[in-house]
């Protein structure tokens, strides 16, 4: 069974002020990383001999448009089968420059994860093999998931947020 | 004579050539094709019946569940989630239950565990047998479907007992479960562990040790353990292809660690193995189920958690508290808590995740959901790359792609 301080002490050992923000929400290790450190990251979590994190679980985007330079994010869930071990990485990106490397050279299942979350929130993964639409269709020309696309009409005045969802 | 055009084989080793044009014939598998069993469309590159290359076009029946639920209250994503992977339904809401529980720390009774547990068992076995009986019908043998598909409707008139739907079932609440089993219920559980067995029995003599269904299924569309992990193959599919990965063992949940299953794996993780593990679930399943109706635990079916579980009618309409409470609830005023979480349980397919970020206000800041189909199914044309199409049509049939947990 491997603990988190264990695997926390070593990534700190290893990329020092580069992984940051080490968090326990429900058990889980959570920290965040850089955009230039995130594929050593995951690259140091794959091929280390005693931690063998070698799945990657899930990989999605959030969008927090209040962080000013941080209004984007890419979190990636990571599982190590031989220590039942669960790891999530969070990678913060600016609008204004809106990339990140491809994890598809790691894991092949990354890319449609990537496709969906480019689909989504267009956030771009450099070196993507074939980055282009996959649930929407391609004449699209805006990211649905952002906030600033409401659900609902936004004129209409007959339902009131505060009483009806956000 | 001079005019005489010469057939490929004719023509002297010395003439001048024109340049050999690549002849692939492009081929459209879908969106619409019944042997896909769902809305999704493969463009095939073909040399003559030998596939080249495939190119997938999802999304066809995307309904944007996750824009839908940043707007919803918890209690109402539970029916979106019904709608993903349609043949196992109960599943993915008493996932989602679990999930939202595990993030307010709501505990459950022991007795909603176990009905909880029936009932995703039982989703399994009508997950499993379609997939099965299904992949009968693609190789040619169209009985053993239909002698199943008389079980499957056992279970869902459980599930009708249960919860009052057939498909899109809203199974449980955030706490527990809507109601106690009644005995109809149980009788009608009980009926089917005691008539299930035979008529898979039946199913497993007619294709098991089939020769076509051999022939037809050995060593088509295998994956080896490395390519399945890199490709996040999880459930039935990775465990054809020998690693014993279950979430239900891993992690247990809803009181998993109390009952006593083993997992099959297979060895070559072609279509033969998926086919074999999934059998073997089925028994495994339903071992299951036996022993969670034999030792139903008496107690409450729901927990004490006012502020998620609605009251009793009766309540409403006397106490004040409960009445607060119902009106909260339903209009959905009640603020869960800030933070995130992951939480999976085994579904149909495998690994059924869901992440969700809450910002303290009453729907998820987002909310994503880890759908097996969607990502195992990118590993498709390299699965059946060099197959011939109608063995491609087994591999895809094995793979228990569901068009909705796909597009979600």
């Amino acid at each position: 069974m491997l603990s988190n301080q264990e695997v926390a002490e070593e990534l700190l050992g290893k990329f020092g002020s580069q992984v940051f923000d080490f968090e326990e929400p429900y058990g889980m290790l959570t920290l965040s990383t850089t955009r230039e450190e995130i594929l050593s990251v995951l690259e140091f979590l794959k091929e280390h001999s005693h931690f063998q994190v070698n799945f990657l679980t899930d990989l999605t985007g959030i969008q927090y448009p209040d962080k000013q330079g941080q209004e984007f994010m890419v979190v990636y869930h990571l599982h190590s089968f031989i220590h039942n071990f669960r790891v999530r990485i969070k990678v913060s990106i600016p609008e204004a420059d809106i990339h990140i490397p491809t994890a598809t050279g790691l894991y092949a299942c990354a890319n449609w994860m990537e496709r969906e979350t480019y689909d989504f929130y267009g956030i771009l993964f450099d070196g993507h093999p074939n980055l282009k639409r996959i649930l929407n269709i391609d004449e699209m020309d805006y990211f649905p998931m952002r906030k600033e696309y409401p659900l609902e009409d936004a004129t209409r005045e007959d339902k009131i947020d505060a009483l009806f969802g956000r | 004579m001079a005019d005489i055009e010469l057939l490929p084989h004719q023509v002297p080793a010395n003439a001048d050539l024109p340049e050999l044009v690549e002849e692939l014939t492009t081929l459209n598998l879908g969106p619409t094709h019944p042997a896909t069993h769902g809305i999704f469309q493969n463009v095939l590159k073909m040399d003559g019946e030998k596939i080249v290359s495939g190119e997938q076009t999802i999304g066809y029946i995307h309904r944007a569940f996750e824009k839908i639920a940043e707007r919803r209250p918890y209690y109402q994503i539970t029916t979106l989630t019904d709608r993903m992977n349609y043949c196992s339904s109960p599943i993915n809401n008493l996932g989602w239950h679990m999930t939202m529980e595990k993030f307010l720390e709501v505990q459950v009774p022991k007795r909603a565990q176990y009905i909880r547990v029936i009932m995703m068992e039982l989703a399994r076995i009508s997950d499993h047998i379609i997939c099965n009986s299904i992949l009968g019908v693609d190789t040619g043998a169209f009985t053993g479907f239909l002698y199943v598909m008389q079980k499957r409707e056992e279970i869902y008139e459980i599930y009708e007992e249960v919860c009052g739907a057939r498909l899109t079932t809203n199974m449980g609440r955030l706490g527990g479960m809507e109601r106690d089993l009644s005995s109809t219920a149980i009788k009608k559980i009980k009926d089917f562990i005691q008539s299930f067995p035979p008529v898979l029995k039946e199913l497993e003599k007619l294709l098991n040790r089939n020769r076509i269904f051999m022939d037809r299924t050995i060593n088509v569309g295998a994956i080896s353990m490395e390519r399945a992990l890199s490709y996040g193959f999880t459930g039935p599919n990775l465990r054809a292809a020998g690693l014993d990965y279950d979430v239900r063992v891993m992690n247990p949940y809803s009181s998993y660690e109390d009952f006593d299953f083993s997992i099959p794996v297979g060895q070559n993780g072609d279509t033969y193995d998926r086919y074999m593990v999934r059998n073997e679930e089925m028994w495994q399943s339903l071992k299951i189920v036996e022993q969670a109706i034999n030792n139903l635990p008496e107690g409450p079916y729901y927990a004490d958690a006012p502020e998620y579980y609605l009251p009793p009618k009766q309540e409403v309409y006397r106490s004040m508290e409960a009445l607060i409470y119902h009106f909260k609830i339903v209009m959905g005023e009640i603020d869960a808590p800030a933070g995130e979480i992951y939480h999976a349980v085994e579904g149909g397919n495998g690994e059924l995740g869901f992440y969700m970020v809450s910002d303290g206000g009453r729907a998820p800041y987002r909310l994503h959901f880890r759908r097996p189909s969607f990502i195992y199914y990118q590993a498709y044309p390299e699965m059946c790359k060099g197959s011939s199409l109608s063995d491609a049509i087994l591999t895809m049939s094995s793979l228990n792609v569901i068009a909705g947990e796909l597009d979600a």
